[in-house]
């Protein structure tokens, strides 16, 4: 499904990702760790196509399509979903108008007709019941007023309204209270099928408790440095991120 | 995408509405003296008080001077080259759209703007304005029935003489500024509307304006009067065909609210603001003015989205006891427009509250001001004003300048302001893009979020129209 090779990324000239290999197949889950600055944001940007990297070798392939010569509304309409690490404000606009607005953009893409109103909003509250949303959420401003939590569940809400093939979950974890994350967490597995895969980006074990990986994945210092099974997760959870750096600087 | 390219992309729409009407017709030389004055009058078949009465301004209007105030600049129209006068020759009255001609109607399609389907959809009575003379009244038997007038200017003057003699210039006096004078003297046509005692008018009442021929001023003049404890909803909707030259445009209205009466003034304006090297567009100098009763009520609300030049300011007189104004504004500039626009609420009255509510939008290399006053008189006992301006910014060639002023005659004064200027930023965008909503439809959305108060105010079928209208001024067409 999701194919990196060789990937090489900076930003204005300096060198961020240095040359990260990395398949995701259909129904799978992966979870990218390591320490802070190790390049695991700006691996996610640039999957969605924030434009301000620069990508200076390398590929990604998302189902045989060259991902880099897309725009990100592009990417978005073949099925590819961020959860922001810090999602942004906009004051004024509701979330059913953005989520009606997104979900009618991708239609549109796909030369589909808006969806009826009567099933978006059935569709809005199912999904809602499912992360343990209050029903005045929808009329609220994007965003605006949010605590952290509300709005790390507001990206997974749109998340399983929007049903992406691959879901990227940047620091989801981040601002979430022991409660939200389990909500959260059954959230996303609840909207697993063999079909679409995951990418859990986190820098602590806890969320992978909730959301469990098929494989786990080291970044530093711009490099996948370390894969291996869920068990990686519990090994630098107790030993942190220090012998993996060691065993990284060794082979430098 | 990088600020450079949004910039670019936002400053790359056309006008749309660049195309014009070949109509026959009545144009009058260019130039302005007593003689033309007295030209327009006769033409118009206007009783001799009323071509005296303009007279009056026009000697008024000679001893004043252009105002240079507004933070605003362009080159000053040369008043001898404009011609006062272009009325389509075709002078039936309809009694129904299809009478209408068919080329006339042709550009309201273009527009987007079906009569037949308004008449049918939405119940708009629309009193058409085509450059200086009223073309098409509809509805105009059903309002009869309700005592309601609402026809053109010139109609009203010559019906109803004694309200137009009782009511015009009692807001806006013939001598109140240069543009209002200049008006006063030789206005061609515009709307009058009179609401009886106790009448709720039953529908919005609505005007399209339209400037048309190539250097031909417009001069409207509108006058709303709700009578005692009456109510109505009066629309304005605007746009231009584009043209080279600059034209000039300068309106009046005069709105009246008695005793316990309540106006709601909506106007969507789109006139052509210039081409991207800010060459053309319309110089809008208007003067709009509500005078409120005893707990009478007077709304304006505005989306200015067009013109190359706005210098704008609908005004409230809270003379009355209790009596309440509001504006409501969203105004956009782009590439080299400029805006100085705002409004005066005046509080003579005890107990007065006014409301203001301005979001500016710049972008390109235009310059947006709001200019607002809140006077509060030494009678107006516990006067309130609320007044909240924001400025959004685009890019970083564009100004946006705030000049409140605030004179309180009155301890018991209530006066709050507050400000913010804010930028759309990369990052909005991006995150509207990441969710498959494309950069056009990503700006179109976050403007009308930032202007929701506002919209909100308009009448459905505009909020609409002026949705689409703040789009169209934002956006270019992509790549």
């Amino acid at each position: 499904m999701l194919n990196i090779k060789d990937l090489k990324v900076s930003i204005e000239g300096k060198s961020i990702l240095k040359g990260i290999n990395l398949e995701v197949k259909p129904g799978e889950v992966h979870a990218i760790m390591g320490p802070n600055g190790s390049g695991k944001s700006t691996l996610s940007s640039v999957i969605a196509g924030r434009e301000e990297y620069e990508v200076e070798d390398g590929s990604i392939n998302f189902n045989n399509e060259d991902l880099l010569s897309l725009d990100p509304e592009e990417r978005a309409h073949r099925g590819i979903f961020l959860s922001f690490q810090y999602p942004i404000e906009i004051p004024g606009v509701s979330v059913t108008n953005f989520i009606k607005t997104a979900i009618n953009e991708s239609r549109k893409a796909q030369g589909l007709d808006a969806m009826p109103a009567s099933k978006m909003l059935k569709k809005m509250r199912e999904k809602m019941r499912l992360l343990e949303m209050d029903q005045n959420f929808l009329s609220r401003s994007l965003n605006e007023g949010f605590s952290g939590g509300e709005k790390k569940r507001n990206e997974i809400f749109q998340m399983a309204m929007l049903e992406p093939k691959l879901a990227i979950l940047d620091e989801t974890d981040s601002g979430l209270d022991i409660d939200a994350l389990r909500i959260v967490a059954n959230g996303v597995n609840k909207l697993r099928t063999p079909e679409n895969a995951t990418i859990v980006i986190t820098h602590y074990q806890r969320l992978l408790d909730y959301i469990v990986p098929d494989f786990v994945h080291v970044l530093y210092n711009g490099k996948i440095v370390k894969s291996g099974g869920k068990d990686l997760a519990l090994e630098l959870e107790d030993k942190g991120y220090d012998w993996v750096k060691k065993e990284a600087d060794n082979l430098v | 995408m990088s600020e450079d390219e949004l910039l670019e992309e936002v400053t790359s729409s056309e006008y749309k509405y660049g195309f014009t009407t070949n109509i026959d017709a009545d144009t009058i030389p260019v130039g302005i003296n007593e003689d033309v004055i007295r030209l327009i009058s006769l033409k118009k078949n206007e009783p001799e008080w009323m071509t005296e009465w303009r007279l009056d301004a026009y000697r008024k209007w000679t001893k004043m001077t252009e105002p240079d105030w507004a933070h605003v600049s362009y080159e000053k129209p040369d008043f001898q080259k404009i011609s006062y006068y272009s009325a389509p020759k075709q002078k039936k009255q309809y009694e129904s759209i299809e009478d209408v001609d068919p080329e006339l109607l042709d550009t309201f399609k273009k527009l987007g703007i079906s009569l037949e389907e308004q008449k049918r959809l939405t119940g708009v009575a629309v009193d058409v304005v085509v450059d200086s003379v009223s073309v098409a009244t509809s509805f105009k038997k059903k309002l009869g029935e309700l005592g309601i007038i609402f026809c053109s200017f010139g109609e009203a003057i010559q019906e109803h003489p004694e309200l137009v003699k009782k009511y015009i210039g009692t807001v806006v006096p013939k001598q109140d500024n240069f543009y209002a004078a200049l008006n006063s003297a030789v206005f061609t046509d515009g709307s009058f509307c009179y609401i009886p005692k106790g009448v709720k008018c039953p529908m919005e009442l609505s005007t399209y304006f339209r400037i048309n021929q190539a250097g031909t001023g417009q001069f409207e003049r509108t006058l709303v009067v709700a009578d005692k404890g009456s109510y109505v909803s009066y629309l304005e909707g605007c746009t231009a065909p584009q043209r080279d030259e600059n034209q000039l445009h300068a309106a009046v209205v005069e709105l009246v609210a008695l005793d316990d009466a309540e106006i709601k003034y909506s106007t969507v304006q789109n006139w052509y603001p210039g081409d991207k090297n800010g060459k053309g567009g319309v110089f809008n100098f208007v003067t709009k003015r509500g005078l409120c009763e005893k707990n009478a009520k007077i709304s304006w609300t505005q989306v200015e989205t067009g013109s190359a030049v706005t210098w704008k300011y609908p005004s409230c007189i809270l003379k009355g006891e209790n009596s309440i104004g509001e504006f409501y504004s969203v105004a956009v500039t782009n590439n080299y427009q400029q805006a100085d626009t705002g409004t005066k609420m005046i509080h003579l009255g005890k107990n007065t509250k006014s409301t203001i509510i301005s979001k500016g939008i710049c972008a390109g290399k235009s310059e947006g001001s709001y200019r607002g006053l809140v006077r509060i008189m030494p009678r107006a006992e516990n006067a309130r004003n609320f007044s909240q301006c924001d400025s959004l910014l685009m890019g970083d060639k564009c100004g946006s300048h705030t000049f409140p002023y605030i004179e309180i005659k009155n301890k018991t004064a209530k006066v709050e302001h507050e400000a913010t200027t804010s930028k759309i930023g990369e990052d909005q965008i991006f995150y509207c893009n990441q969710r498959g909503i494309g950069t056009e439809e990503a700006i179109a959305l976050i403007v009308n979020g930032y202007c929701k108060d506002v919209l909100n105010q308009l009448p459905m079928e505009f909020a609409v129209e002026a949705q689409k209208l703040l789009a169209i001024s934002l956006e270019g067409s992509v790549g």
